[in-house]
């Protein structure tokens, strides 16, 4: 990994950060609430997610097997907490 | 008869030849970078902190006006502060990991020290946070926002000290040459927990400071 991919790696992950607290701390004031802000909230996660895991882990150029599991262990994290948000709407 | 082909002094001989072509940059690597062993420790400790996320995620589902509640009571600045600085920490690590790659040591001793520093503000804000809920009575028993709160962030805290150790190891030892663009095992190694570490941070921010 060359060091302008982890710079940028990192720019996006702090625009990612603020981006997760903006929706925080004033989401609601432009509609960005409840699923529509946890559909965002999770989506800016996993993107998050997968920049470490392709660049600063390093698994970019491994076999799929690795890449597979760390991503996979993401979605399914995800899709666990977006389930039970759902469930906590009925 | 045949011809000898005179070629200027630095050209290369093999241009047009038919050779071997270059699959390095093609062919995806078959393990990850550093020891096998420590991608398995990082996949168990996933896989615990995925069940802590899940058991959080359903145990609100089932007191949803409470969390949202106590949510409030948080302080989503210090979360974010606290997310700029792992993530931070994380870069610098990667950077150290490059550096060391390109046989410099030295410059990738001064990234780790970069990533402790911020490792150790991550503890330094945690602290303040724990000591505002600890000096307001809250603790373990005070409801089941608090009991995931203090439980969940505590057992990253752990992690982030034993990252940090790691880190501290890497540090000397990089400082005194022992890695090199023929030995990265041991960097790499220590890097990918500590990214791990940030990982986890990744989903706990947005999970428990800011999802309602």
């Amino acid at each position: 990994m060359n060091t302008r991919h982890l710079n940028t790696a990192w720019v996006v992950l702090m625009l990612a950060t603020l981006a997760t607290l903006g929706i925080g701390e004033f989401g609601a004031r432009f509609g960005l609430a409840g699923p529509l802000a946890m559909a965002a909230l999770l989506a800016i996660c996993f993107i998050k997610g997968r920049l470490v895991v392709l660049d600063f882990m390093g698994l970019r150029g491994v076999k799929f097997f690795w890449r597979g599991l760390l991503l996979g262990w993401l979605l399914l994290v995800s899709a666990l907490i977006a389930i039970a948000y759902w469930i906590a709407l009925k | 008869m045949g011809q000898i082909k005179v070629l200027p002094l630095g050209q290369d001989d093999t241009a047009g030849m038919d050779i071997a072509p270059d699959t390095s940059r093609t062919t995806p690597a078959a393990a990850p970078p550093g020891d096998l062993a420590i991608w398995f420790f990082i996949l168990a400790e996933l896989l615990a902190f995925g069940v802590f996320f899940a058991a959080y995620a359903f145990g609100r589902a089932h007191n949803v006006e409470l969390f949202n509640e106590m949510q409030k009571t948080l302080n989503r600045e210090a979360g974010a502060v606290n997310t700029v600085l792992l993530i931070t920490a994380s870069w610098c690590v990667a950077r150290a990991v490059e550096a060391v790659g390109r046989s410099r040591s030295a410059t990738g001793a001064r990234w780790l020290l970069a990533g402790i520093a911020c490792g150790g503000g991550f503890l330094v804000v945690k602290g303040f946070e724990y000591a505002d809920k600890f000096g307001a009575g809250i603790n373990l028993s005070t409801n089941t926002f608090y009991m995931f709160y203090l439980s969940l962030t505590f057992f990253h805290f752990m992690h982030v000290i034993l990252g940090l150790v790691i880190l501290v190891a890497l540090w000397v030892k990089t400082r005194q040459g022992a890695y090199g663009p023929a030995d990265m095992n041991g960097i790499e190694s220590g890097a990918a927990y500590w990214h791990m570490v940030d990982l986890v941070w990744i989903v706990l921010f947005p999970l428990v400071y800011v999802m309602r």
